[in-house]
């Protein structure tokens, strides 16, 4: 069954096409990942899964629903969850903090002005279990803001993940990282993909994690999908190596 | 932790302790009760804003209109409806969280400056209406001819209108209800989605939170907090004055909350005893004494950015 289906997406910004006529199943359980080159429309295709602005024409479906009007929030609500290139957490608070908003609003809360001791119990554990997933039990009351980049940016991650989402969407998780932070991260995700059985869909310049992660690779290039296949097909594909690996090799 | 906990309940408990105890060493001071009566009120006022300024993070540079609603809908209760105190708070309550709410729902949808512009124009739309309503709201004199009642316990009742004491008690009962729930609010999980919204208005929204509802229940809130605070004003001075609606109160509340500290919980109330003390002796030095309470605003945003109590916490940790 198809988590996600995109049928013949398209974004016009002025006489500006981002994306151009994209279609694109994401079966659940799977792990595609998006590449192409600077330019090539791939965080305005997210920008468009996500909601921050509807496409000109064509429809998302998600989980059999049509979303393609949904706002982001609604989108959240049944089951997306997505972290950015730039990390977006609450600073000032602490890992467990931030977590737990996430967790409050995921359990349906987030307009209680009240909370009893076994709801609040069970919020605790729930995010002590999300922390435990991405490693950062031992920094629970450290300040997110003050923790190296690989740390926030698993905080960020252990965020959506508090929302149990249907759906991760991943843009460029590894963005301005070491290689250590870069292993540390792609090992996470591949945990979150192999053992928790996530349905992933992320954008991802470090083609080592490309490769050693997806179960599919899309292609873009000026706002068009170029190929999309297994990573040996998209390896082998003539085109894609003219158009961006040939380049960037 | 729990060192920690020990330590914020005995600052909660000696915060206590100098309210109730402030009749009683306010005068061998050289202060007198009404004046902390005054701080009280205010200091409320000042931490309604605050509920939005420093839990939600949107500047409302108009809430005035709310806090002179409230001192309109209780003056006017006790004026021509019936005579009764809790009933008087009650109608300013409402009058100033009604209002603040049907407003809210045009006004959440801007941010930062805007949202600023947008509470200043509204707010100044009911300082002419007060100004104008002669024959309703005695115009540019205010409205009078209303006083405080004494509070009716069926068994007894307690004089509040010449007794400064008795009417201080009953004001710090009221602040301690609303400064309860505000309190109690933040705590609660709707509370941590403000102060989401607040760290990081994208995160929230990504978070699956609707931003623009959960500003607009701050908002009112905020609002009812206000019209409250406005309402035991009109009952403070048996008077309700327009300037009370106008955006320079708005911007005296900002800088309470500015100057004691907005991410503090209390700071505002530490920001309304000061201007309101510094206001009552320098205004009996100089006409001019709202340019020294501007100079210590300037000096404290200058040196202490956090506020007077931000900065106490701060040097404390």
């Amino acid at each position: 069954m198809n988590v996600l289906e995109i049928r013949n997406v398209t974004k016009r910004f002025g006489n500006l096409v981002a994306v151009s006529d994209i279609s694109l199943n994401v079966a659940k359980g799977e792990m595609c990942a998006i590449i192409g080159p600077n330019g090539a429309g791939k965080t305005t295709f997210f920008n468009l899964i996500s909601g921050f602005f509807p496409p000109t024409t064509g429809t998302i479906t998600f989980d059999g629903r049509d979303i393609t009007r949904l706002a982001t929030n609604q989108r959240v609500t049944l089951g997306m969850a997505r972290t950015f290139q730039i990390t977006e957490i609450f600073p000032e608070l602490t890992v467990f903090e931030n977590v737990r908003i996430a967790a409050e609003v995921a359990g349906g809360y987030r307009l209680r002005p009240w909370i009893n001791r076994s709801e609040a119990l069970q919020i605790r554990q729930h995010v002590e279990a999300t922390l435990k997933l991405v490693s950062l039990e031992a920094k629970t009351d450290r300040l997110v803001g003050e923790l190296a980049h690989g740390d926030q940016r698993a905080a960020e991650i252990a965020m959506a993940l508090a929302l149990k989402p249907h759906l991760l969407l991943l843009d460029e998780p590894t963005a301005g990282m070491g290689d250590q932070e870069t292993y540390q991260i792609t090992q996470l995700i591949r945990r979150l993909h192999r053992d928790s059985n996530y349905t992933i869909v992320l954008i991802e310049h470090d083609m080592r994690v490309v490769f050693h992660l997806a179960d599919r690779i899309c292609v873009l290039d000026q706002g068009r999908m170029l190929a999309q296949g297994t990573p040996q097909e998209i390896a082998a594909n003539e085109a894609v190596q003219a158009a961006y690996l040939g380049n960037a090799a | 932790m729990s060192a920690e906990q020990n330590r914020k309940l005995i600052v909660l408990a000696a915060i206590w302790a100098v309210l109730l105890l402030a009749p009683y060493w306010m005068v061998p001071l050289g202060g007198y009760t009404a004046l902390a009566t005054r701080v009280l009120v205010l200091g409320l006022a000042a931490m309604s804003l605050n509920f939005l300024l420093g839990f939600t993070g949107v500047l409302s540079f108009g809430h005035a209109a709310y806090f002179g609603l409230g001192a309109y809908g209780a003056g006017l209760t006790l004026k021509f409806l019936v005579l009764s105190t809790p009933l008087a708070l009650l109608a300013g309550m409402l009058l100033g969280g009604v209002c603040g709410g049907i407003l809210g729902t045009l006004i959440v949808r801007r941010r930062g400056v805007y949202f600023a512009m947008v509470t200043i124009a509204f707010g100044q739309v009911f300082y002419y209406i007060a100004f104008q309503w002669s024959s309703l709201t005695g115009g540019d004199d205010g409205l009078r001819g209303f006083s405080r009642q004494p509070l009716d316990f069926g068994l007894f009742r307690l004089d509040i209108l010449s007794s400064a004491n008795n009417f201080y008690f009953f004001v710090l009962f009221c602040f301690a209800l609303a400064v309860g729930a505000m309190g109690f609010i933040l705590r609660s999980p709707f509370g941590r989605t403000m102060i989401a919204i607040r760290e990081n208005e994208r995160r929230s929204r990504f978070l699956g939170i609707p931003v623009e509802r959960h500003i607009w229940i701050a908002f009112t809130l905020s609002c009812f907090f206000m019209g409250f605070a406005g309402a035991l004003y009109a009952l403070v001075n048996n008077f309700a004055d327009p300037r009370g609606l106008h955006y320079s109160q708005s911007g005296d509340f900002v800088m309470m909350a500015v100057m004691g500290g907005m991410r503090s919980f209390w700071g505002p109330l530490l920001g309304a005893a000061v201007f309101v003390v510094l206001q009552d002796y320098l205004s009996s030095v100089t006409v001019n004494w709202m340019s020294f309470v501007g100079l210590l605003f300037v000096l404290v945003v200058l040196f202490f950015p956090r506020g007077l109590l931000g900065f106490l916490q701060r040097s404390k940790a």
